[in-house]
């Protein structure tokens, strides 16, 4: 007897998110990516096509950060010492876009000269994230936003605290927003109202519904993407934005891939140990819909990137 | 597909006698859909209702167990996605040799004696897969039986050598790779008179349907799916085909678990590629590869996606003496979500100094999320503290707070008179440092 396959048909689809911006465009970027378009779920070729390959970026931080891992420290060596040669290594590690994340010792002045350095040495791109707290997060996103208009940059990270002055210049200088919520598709959602709300257009969003890494949560952050994403297809408009995820930044801070001593003798190698938990973390949430995956090790960027090449081969 | 409370009832006598102990037949037929009773307890129930009954109740996919001196299950899911309801049976990972390696015996053992620990449950690898490959096969298999106690799957075409093998294996439930529609009939007869599963191989579900047909006309119930596919990207098509067939489709005759060789296309490949048959739907996973890392995230991965997303895994509140403290030894606070209190206490208990450590009730969350959703407050943490009495075991009144809750400490002074609040470091990496130095 013929079998009939089970194909899915859903009323809706994700929008399309553009960033970066050519000379053509305004901008000064070498090529700009885009993200989203699907219209079902993951990597199912049978019922739809992937439009836009989920991409990679590499995290890179405004000053030498002191609390990464040593293993980081080997593979980018002095150039963490400077973003924009940190940006340049990144590129040539195989970044789609570069994420540069700032910090609370960044003034405004400071702030903007590194992302213009970083601007001026690679032409990926970029990605700016404040360093987490709102006041300090608008005092160096709002000049950043200025000095950069029309290149068409991702800011965040915005949440429910810190949305209203980085959407704002966003929408003032034709930048893109992150915007992040932890783990729920209720809240996901009205992060999206609110910032619609206020005029930016969903084409310049993308969610980041937070992610957990390998063994510190990550099934929680999988299936929170798996809901949003069946809830985008099904119609929901609010929840029909490309996700971006930062399994780099998790992973790395779980103690298997921080550290190499005094750990258990069967956790084995310490490297392979670290490689394994950024790519697994990467890859469990590429399944479950990521479009924008931020990873900070370039061997993990290597066999995420070839992950996606053989999920997208038809 | 499972029967409605209705549809059941319409199979039952109506005749409302209570002897089942419901008040009608109605409400029997319920708790039965609800899966609650069992159907023996109604005496008058027909042969015919009960067959029907019998083939709503079985499962979509059918549940495969490989035994030895451990046992190792496949099957009986019901959900696409675990946040419908769960995933159920943990892929089993099996690590393949060759019987051609003389290093097999000592490889076999190395990846048999694996034991590792996350938050307070010990995983192992679960089984090996022998192949064939021009070796003494048998001798092989009897090799790695001397070694190991967990299932086998044999992998070989040589009907009469797997025969010869199986016999070494009296008593267990083996799974023999592979049949296909060409070569099936001895195989079948092989995984009859062994009692064995049945590895399937076809390149299209009708094919395979086609096939379990057959060979569960000569009389083997228990098959496995190889669905094949040359990349991640046809995996997952065809896993998820599978998966969508038995479950939506109710096709009972692709409704068997799959396996999966993770090592196909190379070693760098293997920890994504078993990833992803982990992730989407995979039965068993085949490693060429072992390696404690390799293993430990694996088994990791496999935890988290097989976790009830209705029970975040906790641990019993109270308060854990890490160790042997005394009077003198500190007190730290801490939540019960299980990999927040493995966290600390393996810091803790690698640093040499002995703790008392309190496990609040937080409803299984983590110190923050428990703050944010208010069941880690100053009331919680001061109650914790009186419950369990903690100024009894010390002489020092002084606990310390997660860094990352260094808000609560000025309310916490007022709830707890006469305690001193120290703010831990926020990471637990950071514990052993913090005890040695500022906990003198
Ligand atoms: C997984 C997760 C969830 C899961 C719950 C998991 C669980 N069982 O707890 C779910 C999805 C259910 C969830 C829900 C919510 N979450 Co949540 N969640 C997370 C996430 C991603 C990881 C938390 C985790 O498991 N960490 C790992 C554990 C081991 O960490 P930990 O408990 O803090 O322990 C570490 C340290 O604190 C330290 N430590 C622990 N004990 C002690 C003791 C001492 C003495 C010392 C010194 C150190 C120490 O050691 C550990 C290892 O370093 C975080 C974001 C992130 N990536 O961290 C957000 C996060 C914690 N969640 C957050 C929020 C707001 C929520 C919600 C309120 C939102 C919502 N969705 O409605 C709800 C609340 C729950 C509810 N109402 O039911 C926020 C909290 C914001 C804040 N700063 O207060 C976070 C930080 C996300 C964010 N950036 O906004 N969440
Ligand atoms: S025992 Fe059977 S017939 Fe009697 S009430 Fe229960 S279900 Fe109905």
């Amino acid at each position: 007897m013929p079998i009939e396959i089970p194909k899915d048909k859903w009323p809706g689809s994700i929008k399309k998110v553009t960033l970066g911006a050519t000379s053509a465009e305004g901008g000064t970027r070498a090529k700009s990516v885009t993200v989203g378009g699907e219209t079902t779920l993951p990597y199912l070729h049978f019922e739809a096509p992937t439009p836009n390959k989920p991409v990679i970026a590499i995290e890179i931080k405004s000053h030498r950060p002191d609390d990464w891992s040593p293993l980081l420290g080997e593979v980018w060596g002095d150039a963490m010492n400077d973003p924009a040669q940190w940006a340049k290594k990144a590129e040539e590690a195989g970044a789609d876009i570069i994420v540069l994340a700032l910090t609370l010792a960044d003034s405004p002045e400071d702030a903007v000269r590194i992302v213009k350095s970083v601007l001026a040495a690679t032409g990926l791109p970029l990605i700016v994230w404040g360093p987490g707290q709102a006041e300090k997060d608008n005092d160096l996103l709002v000049p950043i936003a200025e000095a950069t208009k029309g290149e068409k940059l991702m800011l965040g990270i915005c949440e429910d605290k810190n949305y209203r002055t980085i959407v704002a210049t966003a929408m003032a200088n034709g930048h893109v927003i992150q915007a992040r919520t932890p783990m729920d598709v209720n809240l996901a959602k009205q992060l999206n109202i609110l910032i619609t709300d206020m005029g930016l257009p969903a084409d310049r969003i993308m969610m980041d519904p937070t992610t957990g890494a390998l063994g510190y949560g990550i099934e929680y952050g999988y299936s929170v993407m798996e809901r949003l994403r069946l809830a985008a297809l099904q119609g929901d408009s609010m929840t029909q934005l490309p996700m971006i995820v930062t399994p780099g930044f998790e992973a790395w801070k779980a103690k298997e891939s921080k550290v190499g001593d005094g750990v258990p003798e069967a956790w084995g190698d310490w490297k392979f140990r670290a490689i394994h938990w950024e790519t697994l973390t990467a890859v469990a949430l590429v399944e479950s819909g990521a479009d924008i995956i931020v990873l900070r090790h370039p061997e993990s960027v290597k066999r995420v990137k070839e992950t996606i090449e053989e999920l997208i081969a038809v | 597909m499972a029967l409605s409370g209705i549809q059941i009832y319409k199979l039952l006598p109506q005749t409302n006698c209570k002897e089942c102990g419901f008040p009608t037949c109605l409400a029997f037929a319920m708790k039965l859909a609800a899966k609650q009773v069992e159907l023996g307890s109604c005496p008058y129930v027909s042969d015919a209702s009960k067959k029907q009954l019998a083939e709503s109740a079985a499962p979509p996919i059918r549940l495969i167990t490989l035994k030895a001196g451990s046992e190792v299950k496949a099957g009986n899911e019901v959900v696409m996605f675990r946040h419908e309801k769960t995933f159920y049976n943990k892929p089993g990972l099996f690590v393949r040799v060759k019987a051609s390696d003389p290093e097999l015996a000592a490889k076999v053992a190395k990846a048999d004696a694996y034991k590792v620990n996350y938050v307070g449950m010990d995983f192992t690898i679960d089984g090996f897969a022998v192949e064939a490959d021009g070796g003494d096969f048998v001798r092989a298999v009897k090799a790695v039986r001397d070694t190991t106690k967990r299932p086998l799957i044999l992998i070989a075409d040589d009907a009469p050598l797997l025969d010869s093998a199986l016999s070494l294996l009296a008593g267990e439930s083996a799974l023999i790779y592979a049949a296909e529609s060409s070569s099936y009939e001895p195989l079948a007869d092989l995984a009859k008179k062994h009692k064995s599963a049945l590895v399937l191989k076809a390149d299209s579900f009708d094919a395979f349907a086609d096939l379990t047909q057959k060979v569960q006309a000569k009389g083997v119930e228990d098959m496995v799916l190889d669905l094949g596919g040359k990349n991640l990207g046809e995996w997952l098509t065809r896993s998820t085909q599978a998966r969508r067939l038995a479950i939506k489709a109710n096709q009972r005759a692709v409704g068997y678990p799959t396996i999966f060789f993770a090592g196909q296309n190379g070693p760098e490949k293997e920890a994504v590629y078993a990833a992803q048959a982990i992730a989407k739907y995979a039965g068993f996973v085949v490693l060429d590869t072992f390696t404690p890392e390799l293993a430990y995230a694996l088994l990791v991965l496999r935890e988290n996606i097989y976790t009830d997303p209705q029970k975040p895994i906790q641990v019993q509140p109270g308060i854990y003496e890490i160790n042997s403290p005394n009077a003198d030894s500190p007190v730290l606070v801490t939540t019960n979500f299980s990999i927040t209190y493995f966290s600390v206490a393996n810091e803790v208990e690698g640093s040499g100094l002995p703790a008392w450590l309190v496990v609040t009730d937080a409803e299984g969350m983590s110190v923050l999320t428990a703050w944010a959703a208010g069941k880690f407050d100053a009331e919680r943490i001061a109650k914790a503290i009186k419950g369990f009495d903690v100024a009894s075991k010390v002489n020092k009144k002084r606990i310390v707070l997660p860094g990352h809750v260094a808000v609560l400490s000025g309310e916490l002074e007022e709830e707890l008179a006469g305690w001193e609040i120290r703010v831990g470091p926020r990471e637990a990496v950071d514990i052993p440092a913090f005890m040695k130095q500022a906990l003198n």
